[in-house]
């Protein structure tokens, strides 16, 4: 324990100098940005930062610390345009609509930017405080973890889908049963298969997530604005109370359940916050289901996805730092970076450079301080973005999100496909299909194939030994229960529950 | 620095005027295309490689590099092909990977002879990596664990059966006259995951790359059976054995450079061939490639298109005898 606070001491001298709170500011500002920005993820801001890095001669433990902040502070920007004009900026922000856009509807816009601010906050200041006392522990749990573990934890979270769709069950499972189909899209990663490609070369490297994510929410949203002239559906500034100090700690509960949950599934490699924060916001609802106002503009169905989701990000950077293992995409190129300064990532990192592994750790509880005050004070000026006419707001959204599309993949193929499943969105928002279990179908639908594959080729195709670990056991028994538990009224005959 | 390399790039004058000289060609708006997104191995050559020669003055205008990412490569070798087939300011990055995919049909109607082989920077080199608590100790318990019991090994990397990754695999299978089809092979995300499942005892051999497995190794929390190189490995890797020295012929270099279009003009072809042949020469190069983890692997023109038309022939005859193609 005083080890730690030593070392974390001299992580704080690291990160405190004048430059590299500099940087970390800058990383924090740059990071809000890209959230904000549907299209542009954590992933390519660090690319394409990283040769800049470089080229100034930064050394590692400042571009690490500025990397690092791009990606914490990207957590922070996705909420904004998800609540305001029901887009979502960043995958793991999809959850954020369901009950932030209704509540910017009702012209308390301000109070869930505010109240997801500090979510994000709490979410990644304890998952910080967790990584700096119990990191090596957490990661060396999180490589036991095995394929099958992995295949009980997305049943899991998949069981959790129907409780997403607001009012009709069965069209949140059709919506989650066609995310799945998306996702199979492309070269089978198992035997090398073209699936549903129709020939075209550009869908074998299957479905982008931003080209999902852009067409159904993005451009399928302006496209029923356009029908309903702009007039109805829109946000406005009303003049809706402010977040009080009450609402606030009636949200700490919710905050706090987010972290355990987000921080969990960052640890562990592969899962992600967009898992993170759909788990998080589907527990928060079933807890709370009696009271019918999540997806209705529930405060608590704001700050818990947005929590979870900035603890996830903090509890990915666990495995890369203790172990040199990549928990996602953007900590992978994180780790790239590392070796670009000729530091070899592995578990020898906090030995052989305690600078660059504390200071990052320093910087991250400074960094997180930083957004707060930042996105705090900015929340007025956030919520301002819905007095800009419509006629330049949406034309602009839409070529922020073209770009965005477009910068990834360089591909007009991408763009016309993002059009393709922007007339789908437009279509099922008409027919009241809930968009978001799409999304973590898709999501999730990948993760379990791999998942189930490995588990059963590991297993020589033996389905019992899926339910050999207590994990996975314990986790069956969870979604066995969220699958009958909302039939429970139909099971029980009625007069029982009504006595 | 940048005194180091004017002196450098005045010593190499003389070669320097005949590569600028050859043809008359100076590239305009040069491009490098990285078949993947930001971060992987293309999009690490790319931006190594036009950095470099615009840092040292080889390429004078700025060389962007562009990603395409889909199919590992197939889209940017079919965008060439379809739409810039005599593009002189165009370089594509490619790997031992796309040798793979060519041989097992997976860049479409696209192989080895529909592009101008250029040059190769450098290279990685596959490794053998078990827990360090394993049953094997060396490249031999392995295999006789396998001859065995071919199914009885669980292993796994960050290919999908049939890519570079496996390939590893199935050639050390193969040197012990072991069926590849029999192997136990799970496909991961990327070898840092396929790590992860080796440290947390889920697989028991992970045919990774040495800049993957190096950080691991030098912790002592794996152990490397073998380098699938034909001679030991520097640095701190030296110490793990060649599967040549084991008695298996297996090397398994993966082998970064890049091709042009298939009707580049001559010119143009021959510029991008000194241009790469004086960047590994230069005295910055060993330092700035190292740090990426690359090892030196050194070939341009007519020996790289030599090498890369071999291999892929090689990969095809592997393919077949496994079964992953039919023809």
């Amino acid at each position: 324990m005083m080890e730690t606070f030593s070392a974390l001491g001299g992580g704080f001298t690291v990160a405190l100098t004048p430059m590299n709170l500099a940087l970390a500011f800058l990383g924090c500002i740059i990071g809000t940005a890209i959230g904000v920005l549907p299209g542009i993820g954590p992933l390519n801001a660090i690319a394409l930062l990283l040769p800049f890095c470089l080229a100034l001669r930064l050394p590692p433990e400042s571009a690490l610390i500025l990397l690092a902040a791009v990606y914490y502070g990207s957590g922070y920007g996705g909420r904004i345009t998800a609540i305001l004009l029901n887009m979502p900026g960043e995958p793991s922000a999809v959850l954020t609509t369901l009950d932030g856009h209704p509540l910017a509807k009702q012209g308390r816009g301000s109070a869930a930017l505010a109240i997801s601010g500090i979510g994000s906050f709490v979410g990644a200041t304890l998952s910080v405080i967790l990584m700096s006392f119990l990191s090596v522990p957490l990661a060396r749990i999180a490589v036991s973890f095995s394929p099958a573990d992995y295949v009980a934890l997305i049943a899991f979270a998949l069981s959790l889908l129907g409780a997403v769709g607001g009012a009709s069950a069965p069209k949140a499972w059709a919506a989650g049963c066609l995310g799945i189909l998306l996702a199979l899209v492309g070269v089978d990663s198992g035997t090398g298969v073209e699936r549903f490609t129709a020939g075209s070369i550009e869908l074998l490297g299957g479905i982008d997530f931003t080209v999902l994510a852009v067409g159904l929410f993005a451009i399928g949203e302006i496209l029923l604005l356009i029908e309903t002239k702009l007039r109805t559906e829109a946000a406005k500034l009303g003049k809706g109370q402010r977040l009080t100090f009450r609402e606030l700690v009636f949200c700490l509960p919710a905050m706090l359940r987010a972290t355990g949950i987000g921080f969990v599934i960052g640890v562990l490699p592969g899962a992600g916050a967009s898992v993170a924060s759909a788990l998080s916001y589907t527990a928060e609802k079933r807890l709370h289901e009696s009271e019918g106002t999540f997806g209705k503009g529930d405060l608590r169905g704001v700050a818990s996805p947005e929590t979870a989701d900035n603890a996830a990000q903090i509890g990915n950077l666990v495995p890369m730092l203790s172990l040199g293992i990549p928990g996602s995409g953007t900590t992978a190129v994180l780790l790239g970076a590392l070796l670009m300064y000729n530091i070899t990532p592995g578990p020898l990192l906090f030995t052989q450079r305690p600078d660059v592994a504390w200071g990052l750790i320093a910087s991250m509880y400074i960094g997180n301080a930083m957004l707060l005050l930042l996105n705090l004070p900015l929340v007025g000026i956030f919520a301002r973005l819905l007095t800009v006419p419509a006629w330049v707001l949406y034309p602009g959204v839409l070529a922020l999100s073209f770009a965005g599309v477009y910068a990834v993949s360089n591909s007009a193929f991408d763009l016309l496909m993002a059009i393709g499943f922007g007339v789908m969105g437009w279509l099922f928002r008409k027919l009241d299909v809930p968009l978001v279990p799409i999304v973590l179908g898709f999501v999730l639908g990948r993760m379990l194939e791999d998942n189930l594959r490995r588990a059963l080729s590991l297993s020589d195709g033996n389905v019992a030994e899926l339910l050999v670990s207590p994990v996975s056991i314990a986790l069956w028994v969870m979604t066995l229960v969220a699958v009958l538990w909302p039939l429970r009224a139909r099971l029980v005959p009625r007069r029982a529950v009504a006595s | 620095m940048y005194r180091r390399a004017l002196l450098a790039a005045s010593a190499l004058l003389p070669a320097a005027a005949q590569a600028q000289n050859a043809g008359g060609f100076t590239p305009q708006n040069p491009e490098c295309i990285a078949g993947a997104a930001p971060g992987g191995g293309f999009d690490i050559s790319c931006r190594l490689t036009a950095r470099m020669l615009n840092e040292t003055g080889i390429v004078g205008p700025s060389i962007r590099t562009q990603n395409m990412p889909g199919g590992i490569g197939a889209v940017a070798i079919n965008h060439i092909n379809a739409q810039r087939r005599t593009d002189p300011n165009v370089i594509v990055a490619v790997s031992t990977g796309s040798w793979v995919n060519m041989a097992t049909g997976r860049f479409g109607r696209f192989g080895e002879n529909d592009v101008r082989w250029i040059g190769a920077i450098g290279a990685d080199y596959g490794v053998i990596a078990v827990k360090k608590d394993s049953p094997y100790a060396t490249l031999t318990d392995l295999v006789t664990a396998l001859r065995a019991n071919p199914g009885g090994v669980p292993m796994g990397a960050g290919g999908a059966v049939g890519s570079q990754d496996w390939t590893k695999a199935a050639l050390v299978a193969r040197a012990a006259g072991v069926d590849p089809r029999r192997m136990r092979y799970v496909p991961f995300e990327g070898g840092g995951q396929a790590l992860a499942a080796l440290l947390g005892g889920h697989i028991q051999m992970a045919p990774v790359d040495a800049s993957e497995a190096r950080g691991q190794f030098e912790a002592g929390e794996i152990r490397l059976l073998a380098v699938l190189a034909a001679e030991r490995l520097p640095g701190t890797l030296s110490s793990v054995p060649t599967a040549k020295e084991q008695g298996f012929d297996a090397e398994w270099p993966i082998v970064r450079g890049f091709y042009g279009p298939p009707q580049m003009p001559d010119a143009a072809y021959n510029f991008w061939v000194n241009a790469l042949r004086r960047l590994t020469a230069h005295p910055d190069w060993p330092d700035q490639r190292a740090a990426q983890g690359l090892f030196e692997f050194n070939l341009v023109g007519a020996e790289y298109e030599a090498l890369a038309k071999r291999r892929t022939a090689e990969f095809r005859q592997l393919a077949r005898d496994v079964g992953l193609v039919s023809q």
